[in-house]
């Protein structure tokens, strides 16, 4: 049975609703009595119970059909869902999610059982008096097997799952015999492996091995003590076993148990169970002996692809446009031909098609931030527990659309700067009563459209941050020496938090404090092509305020020359252009600066910085063409040589080999076929 | 004259280029293609002998010029001068060689590992002689050129 084609699918349903089930859980804790929420928590639980059976994945099935059981018991208000029942369905949903990543990862579904969640839920059941280990009627119409190690008696020493109380039920209605026998080798015996071999060749010759406690490849590897049982359907019967094994040296005991229909928990039958088992257990059946060759046959899943889920009248959308690029196509075409030119209408017209499929393309890659934000209401529940705070996070503008790659890239920023709030921002609820504030403090995350760009908020309620605290870090850390740092308006100092190793956390947490987060987080936006800001007031709480331009690969930008070169700078970045005489550069502290509407701006000399030959010296020319840029609300003057214009230019990446160039953010085609190297503004402005 | 035994060990086929005078080979698998010199955007910051990059085709590739890596002067590009892109690892680089000739099959035997004559740093980038036909090629490690250029940044 080849899952491998179905795991993208199976990979990318289970994270859905895995999203889901997080979702409805800290609903439950908020309206512990929804019947609403427990359903669809059922639902949920029950839909990734056939997944996974569908997939062989047993571990992942047994967590989730003893999830089933404890929520039915909450359906049927035979018990209540109090904080700490909270906490054990979110560690299912760990548990689950652990088992999604290792699938994602090597095709199965791993090693770990979860016991002490399986054991926590049992024993939340013992509390109904429900009986533990229910044997449900495996006649169900849905497609999922039920594994869950139910045995009636437990004369047996081994567990056995549906698939092996499928197969010995088969057995028996064959009227074969089966027979569970439990080994016991001299404790002296110094050659366990042998021995096990020995009596497993018997066994072979003999019967159908249909499980072994501990595994065979276990045995061959010698991991067990001095004992060992074996399932086995055979023709012989219970003698022929006791005598043969008894007969090999070195065996201390052995104790053949006969396996009937009672140890099955069930009257001899032909239920159809078999044949919704039979579907799945397929080839299995066997197989299910030989876990350990699955183990090793467990093909390493490629990464897997990355999708985006689209709206389908998005690609209509698109596929129109299509057809009408094709249309116009086809009339430039007709125009060439005939002698009466209505190129320049066919070109207009294409032109307005061409710029329509861009932004329709653009709008497939969106996605709505809420992907991202949906995992935040679990983390702040998490962290404030953590901390013993109160804190409460609300959201809104989730809807906002953010490009795809994007929002992969936002989600640790946004992750750092939540958790700065909860640990740094809101104090204790003793403090805040103090302040005189509600004892939860409050988080706001906001996501909304601006312009051109998205912009994200995170507002806390909390104490602000501590301004004068901060300059006496940055003069202990003896980052900038005491006098400098007193001249530094309340803006600067904030700042000094978005360097590299400064933190002013006492202690180093889990959750912050190294000091390297804020740096990282400035970077990674940047990176993205935004910016982030942050306002604060003592006492009343802070807000940083992330911006992001919307589209990234096609922006506006001015094309200028330098010498013979063409170079293009984001227009989003330009304030202005002006002319600037020559002589109207002067020098401040050896940097050149220009004199504008009374504000002094640096003046930056492209030509130098990017080393361009045969530039004019500045007294062979008469006025020279400045490009005033803003980076956050600084300014600088870049100088060049002349303009060409505004262009919409498709950014392209300089590939890995020049990714790391200084002053060059990437590069664009010109019309002729040409490069022109992008501006990287954050880097040229001082 | 020498009969060479057939040897079936690892036949792989290189592309010969020259360079002044002398004949190199690289993998045939890490090349993409072979173009004619194009016009290359001067790209700032970056080592001499990198020229730039050019655009093939919509796709930005870096361009190094192998004579001033192996310390040759430059000299003007002529009707031989040609572009050859690799292609590795998701990761794209041409080389301007003086000129291309042809494709040789080169088994183990064929080529002699030099890692015994010189610690010379230089050196890193061969990867062997290869003997073919009576001439010496010398065979270059691209993939070592190109890691080297990418871990840089």
């Amino acid at each position: 049975m080849d899952m491998n084609q179905y795991l993208d699918i199976f990979v990318e349903e289970s994270r859905e609703h895995l999203q889901q089930l997080n979702a409805s859980i800290l609903e439950l804790e908020k309206n512990n009595h929804d019947k609403a929420v427990l359903n669809e928590i059922f639902r949920v639980a029950h839909t990734l119970k056939g997944m996974a059976g569908t997939m062989g994945y047993t571990k992942m099935q047994t967590l989730t059909h003893d999830m089933e059981d404890v929520l039915e018991e909450l359906r049927n208000d035979r018990i209540f869902a109090d904080s700490n029942m909270v906490d054990v369905l979110f560690k299912c949903l760990d548990a689950l999610e652990t088992y999604v990543n290792n699938v994602t990862a090597t095709g199965q579904e791993g090693e770990e059982t979860f016991q002490e969640i399986i054991d926590s839920l049992a024993n939340i059941l013992k509390k109904t008096g429900k009986s533990e280990k229910n044997q449900e009627k495996a006649a169900e119409a849905k497609n999922a097997i039920d594994p869950g190690a139910h045995q009636g008696n437990s004369k047996l020493r081994v567990e056995l799952d549906q698939y092996d109380i499928n197969v010995l039920k088969k057995a028996l209605d064959s009227k074969m015999n089966t027979f569970e026998i439990h080994v016991a080798l001299d404790k002296g015996c110094l050659l366990k492996a042998a021995r096990a071999f020995i009596i497993f060749q018997i066994f072979e010759n003999n019967s159908d091995v249909i499980k072994s406690v501990p595994k065979v490849e276990d045995i061959e590897d010698e991991k067990f003590d001095f004992e060992f049982t074996v399932i086995v359907i055979t023709k012989q019967p219970k003698e022929f076993f006791q005598k043969e094994i008894n007969s090999v040296s070195e065996v201390a005991d052995v104790v053949v148990n006969e396996i009937t229909y009672e140890h099955l928990g069930e009257a001899p039958s032909a239920s159809n169970t078999e044949g919704a088992a039979a579907e799945h257990n397929g080839a299995d059946q066997s197989a299910h002996n030989h876990n350990a060759k699955d183990n090793q046959n467990g093909k390493k899943l490629q990464k897997s692809g990355k999708t985006v889920r689209v709206d389908i009248e998005r690609l209509d959308v698109l596929m129109n446009l299509v057809s009408e690029l094709i249309i116009v196509k086809n009339s430039l075409e007709d125009s060439s031909h005939s002698k009466e030119s209505k190129i320049n209408d066919s070109i207009e017209y294409l032109e307005r098609i061409t710029t329509s499929i861009s932004d329709a393309v653009m709008k497939v890659r969106m996605v709505p931030v809420e992907t991202v934000f949906n995992r935040f209401p679990r983390m702040i529940r998490d962290i404030a527990r953590e901390l013993d705070k109160g804190i409460e996070l609300h959201m809104s503008g989730v809807e906002t659309e953010l490009d795809r790659t994007v929002i992969d890239e936002i989600g640790d920023p946004l992750i750092h700067i939540l958790r700065n709030s909860a640990d740094h921002g809101i104090e204790s609820k003793e403090e805040r009563i103090r302040a005189g504030k509600p004892d939860t403090g409050n988080i706001y995350l906001r996501a909304y459209q601006d312009g051109n760009n998205v912009v994200i908020e995170v507002e806390d309620d909390g104490h602000g941050i501590d301004i004068e605290k901060t300059r006496a870090k940055i003069i202990e850390k003896g980052l900038e020496s005491a006098d400098i740092v007193k001249t530094f308006s309340d803006k600067e100092i904030i700042e000094f938090l978005f360097k590299a190793s400064f933190s002013t956390a006492e202690k180093v947490t889990d959750i912050s404090g190294r000091g390297v987060g804020l740096d990282v987080v400035k970077t990674k936006i940047e990176a993205l092509g935004g910016t982030v800001e942050v306002e604060t007031a003592m006492g009343k709480g802070s807000r940083f305020i992330i911006r992001i331009p919307l589209t990234l690969a096609i922006i506006q930008a001015l094309l200028v020359k330098i010498g013979d070169e063409k170079y293009a700078i984001p227009l989003s970045s330009i304030q202005e252009i002006d002319n600037v005489k020559p002589a109207d550069i002067r020098l401040v502290r050896n940097q050149e600066v220009i004199l504008l509407r009374n504000i002094v701006i640096p003046v930056v000399r492209l030509d130098k910085i990017m080393g361009v030959p045969g530039v004019l010296q500045d007294s062979e020319k008469k006025v020279l063409t400045a490009v005033i840029v803003k980076k956050g609300d600084k300014y600088s003057a870049f100088v060049v040589d002349s303009l060409i214009g505004q262009q919409e230019i498709v950014i392209k990446s300089l590939g890995k080999v020049l990714a790391g160039v200084k002053y060059i953010a990437g590069a664009t085609i010109l019309g002729d076929g040409n490069v022109a190297l992008i501006v990287d503004v954050n880097s040229l402005a001082l | 004259m020498e009969v060479k035994k057939a040897s079936a060990k690892n036949m792989r086929q290189y592309v010969v280029f020259r360079v002044e005078s002398q004949e190199f080979g690289a993998d045939i698998h890490k090349i993409s293609i072979i173009e004619k010199m194009m016009n290359i955007s001067r790209v700032p910051s970056t080592p001499a002998y990198i020229k730039g990059v050019v655009n093939l085709r919509g796709e930005i590739i870096p361009i190094m010029s192998l004579r001033l890596k192996f310390g040759l002067p430059e000299i003007d590009a002529d009707d031989d001068t040609r572009m050859i892109i690799f292609k590795f690892n998701d990761v794209a680089l041409g080389a301007i060689v003086d000129g291309v000739a042809e494709v040789v099959n080169l088994s183990d035997d064929d080529i002699e590992n030099i890692s015994a004559i010189s610690n010379d740093r230089n050196y890193d980038y061969i990867m062997g002689i290869g003997k073919a036909e009576g001439r010496l090629i010398t065979l270059l490690n691209i993939e070592k050129l190109i890691n080297e250029l990418v871990t840089k940044e």
